[in-house]
């Protein structure tokens, strides 16, 4: 398997190690209510499914980033890669601009005066 | 070519059909000398034909039979029944596991009613990928007991099933290259020892006495010694699910080959039924035993589950005489090798890594497999590798199955089995029969249990933690 990284080019697998699914981006809130289902289900569950799968790999032997592959477990294909580190800020961003939206914190938000 | 070498040896070679073996009856008619043949095989036609009325048995005497009369008589091992409309229970995979356990439930548990569906050929997954290696020495409580109850009914099933499943106790050897190493293979030879089964720690000498060819000099891992199962060994794996099939078969399972299960058919939270490929067919209880596939089928359930599916790649060399006497393992990387009978060398290694469905490996594995067998045995280094596959592993979060309930009432999991399946199969199916028959798990099978990683029960005999491709 080839998979082609976004700085280095086409690199051969075997430089790199898979940790797993790229839901592991995804850590949950510790202080939330439902902390351990979601963290049960954060560690353990899997989609696990036949066809395209994202996961993280690592750059072990090259240089020591994590990026998330796009790949189809039936056939192998790498399909698309991005470092990891810009996933996670784009998740990021989403997730701010999203709570930052939601009209609960909002108004809580406007209670304490803090409206931008 | 059994047949053959017994027909030769009541028989001169000469009144054989070089082609064929078949006897030349005309040579029979013309010499006189040969009555007292002709009565034997008549005898034999007679008492043959008893005993297939009676159950198509294989005995020394189907075997004589068959051998004088051309074995024209054999009949398929197993029916090929169009599905009902409805069955008592329903397993999903036609693997080692699936036919296992519709023998037992069929065999032990007085159930009749039962179908296996296969979407493809039975013996098409694992169960005729596998190295074929059996052994109980595991450390864990919740492992042990299950491992030896399994290894037990491996050492009466040819019996129990009247098939020649060609099982070897051999022995199998892990060795060790440290001090540390050799103190935690003490450890598991004792948590062995105590639930019934059988381990002894060999020393150096011992163990150059028993396999010279070892490296025992490498100077990286010097090999030091060997934890030795003399009661494991291996089995002829595509036999294991023939030979479960046909006993099934007899006991009036249904086997229903190209029957892919595409849906559950679930109704206030009970599971009444599923979808096939070849038509509705519903049912009191189902039980999924589909390894690889597992996440697959049951995500039809909306469930998801603690697995990821991942290859594991299996290599045969070109057949030489007799160099390795038993299984043996390298200590200090993976790397598992024992002899076919037919003089193959068969190994394997680490599974490659990654999430896959495909059935094939990649080359990085091949080599690092290749190369952790010259460590310790470069005898092995001139064979010619013959052929490579791969199989679908169900991987489970901490290295162990699952054999329990699911949240859908009436659909039942088996599954997890990484790569360490068909050495379970035989208890696998007992224990998931026992579960289906009586709705409360098997006395040791009790800690495989699905609910294990959300209350921490875990059962992780490598201590690597939730990563499937660890352990
Ligand atoms: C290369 C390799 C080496 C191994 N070596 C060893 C070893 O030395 N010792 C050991 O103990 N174990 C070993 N294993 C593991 C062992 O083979 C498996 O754990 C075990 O065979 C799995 O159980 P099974 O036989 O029921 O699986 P399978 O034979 O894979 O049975 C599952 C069946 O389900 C069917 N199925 C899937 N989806 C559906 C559907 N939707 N509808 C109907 N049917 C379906 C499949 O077609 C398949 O036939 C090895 C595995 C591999 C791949």
């Amino acid at each position: 398997m080839i998979i082609n990284h976004p700085k280095l080019g086409p690199r051969d697998a075997a430089e790199f190690t898979i940790l797993g699914d790229a839901s592991m981006l995804n850590r949950p809130d510790w202080q939330a209510d439902n902390a351990d289902d979601e963290f049960y289900t954060y560690v353990y569950l899997r989609d696990n499914p036949a066809g395209l799968h994202r996961e993280l790999w690592f750059h072990e032997q090259g240089d020591r980033s994590w990026l998330v592959v796009t790949r189809d477990t039936i056939t192998h294909d790498v399909v698309d890669v991005s470092l990891a580190s810009n996933v996670a800020l784009a998740a990021k961003s989403k997730k701010v601009t999203k709570t930052l939206n939601t009209k609960k914190t909002r108004e809580k938000l406007k209670s304490k005066g803090q409206n931008r | 070519m059994i047949f053959k070498s017994l027909v030769n040896s009541i028989i001169p070679s000469d009144l054989m059909s070089k082609s064929s073996g078949k006897l030349h009856s005309s040579v029979l008619q013309q010499k006189k000398s040969f009555s007292l043949l002709q009565c034997l095989q008549q005898s034999n036609f007679i008492v043959g034909h008893v005993i297939a009325r009676v159950d198509m048995r294989y005995s020394i005497w189907s075997l004589i039979n068959q051998a004088l009369t051309g074995n024209q008589g054999w009949k398929p091992a197993w029916r090929e029944p169009e599905p009902k409309k409805n069955y008592q229970i329903i397993i999903i995979g036609g693997g080692g596991h699936g036919l296992a356990t519709a023998f037992y439930l069929a065999s032990r548990y007085g159930m009749s009613n039962i179908a296996v569906l296969e979407k493809g050929w039975i013996g098409s997954g694992n169960i005729g990928r596998n190295t074929t290696i059996i052994r109980s020495n595991y450390l864990l409580d919740g492992n042990e007991p299950f491992y030896e109850e399994s290894l037990k009914l491996w050492e009466g099933l040819e019996q129990d099933l009247n098939y020649n499943a060609m099982i070897s106790q051999r022995g199998i050897i892990n060795l060790y290259h440290s001090d540390s190493q050799r103190d935690a293979y003490v450890r598991r030879g004792n948590a062995m020892r105590l639930h019934g089964a059988d381990a002894k720690l060999l020393k150096l000498e011992q163990l150059r006495n028993m396999c010279p060819f070892l490296d025992f000099e490498n100077a990286r891992f010097p090999v030091m010694g060997g934890l030795l199962q003399a009661r494991a060994g291996t089995a002829r794996h595509d036999a294991v699910a023939w030979g479960y099939a046909r006993a099934a078969d007899q006991r009036g399972v249904d086997i229903i080959q190209n029957c892919e299960v595409t849906d559950f058919i679930i109704k206030d939270g009970a599971c009444v039924g599923v979808k096939t490929s070849r038509g509705t067919i519903t049912a009191g209880k189902v039980g999924v035993a589909v390894a690889g596939s597992t996440s697959r089928v049951m995500a039809k359930a909306g469930l998801r589950l603690p697995i990821e599916s991942h290859v594991l790649q299996a290599f045969v060399s070109e057949g030489l005489k007799p160099v390795i006497p038993g299984v043996i393992t390298f200590g200090a990387g993976h790397f598992y090798i024992s002899q076919s009978d037919k003089g193959g060398l068969v190994f394997g290694g680490n599974i490659d890594g990654y999430n896959s469905y495909a059935q094939r490996g990649n080359l990085p594995v091949f080599e690092d497999v290749c190369q952790s067998g010259m460590a310790i045995m470069p005898m092995i280094g001139r064979a010619r590798i013959l052929r490579n596959w791969g199989g679908i592993m169900d991987m489970s979060m901490d290295g162990s199955p699952i054999i329990d309930k699911t949240p859908i009432d009436q659909l039942f999991l088996n599954a997890g089995w990484c790569y360490g399946g068909f050495k379970a199969t035989p208890a696998s199916g007992l224990c998931f029969a026992h579960l289906l028959a009586r709705d409360e798990p098997h006395e040791v099978a009790k800690k495989l249990r699905l609910d294990r990683f959300r209350c921490g029960a875990m059962l992780d005999e490598r201590g690597a933690g939730a990563q499937p491709n660890l352990h």
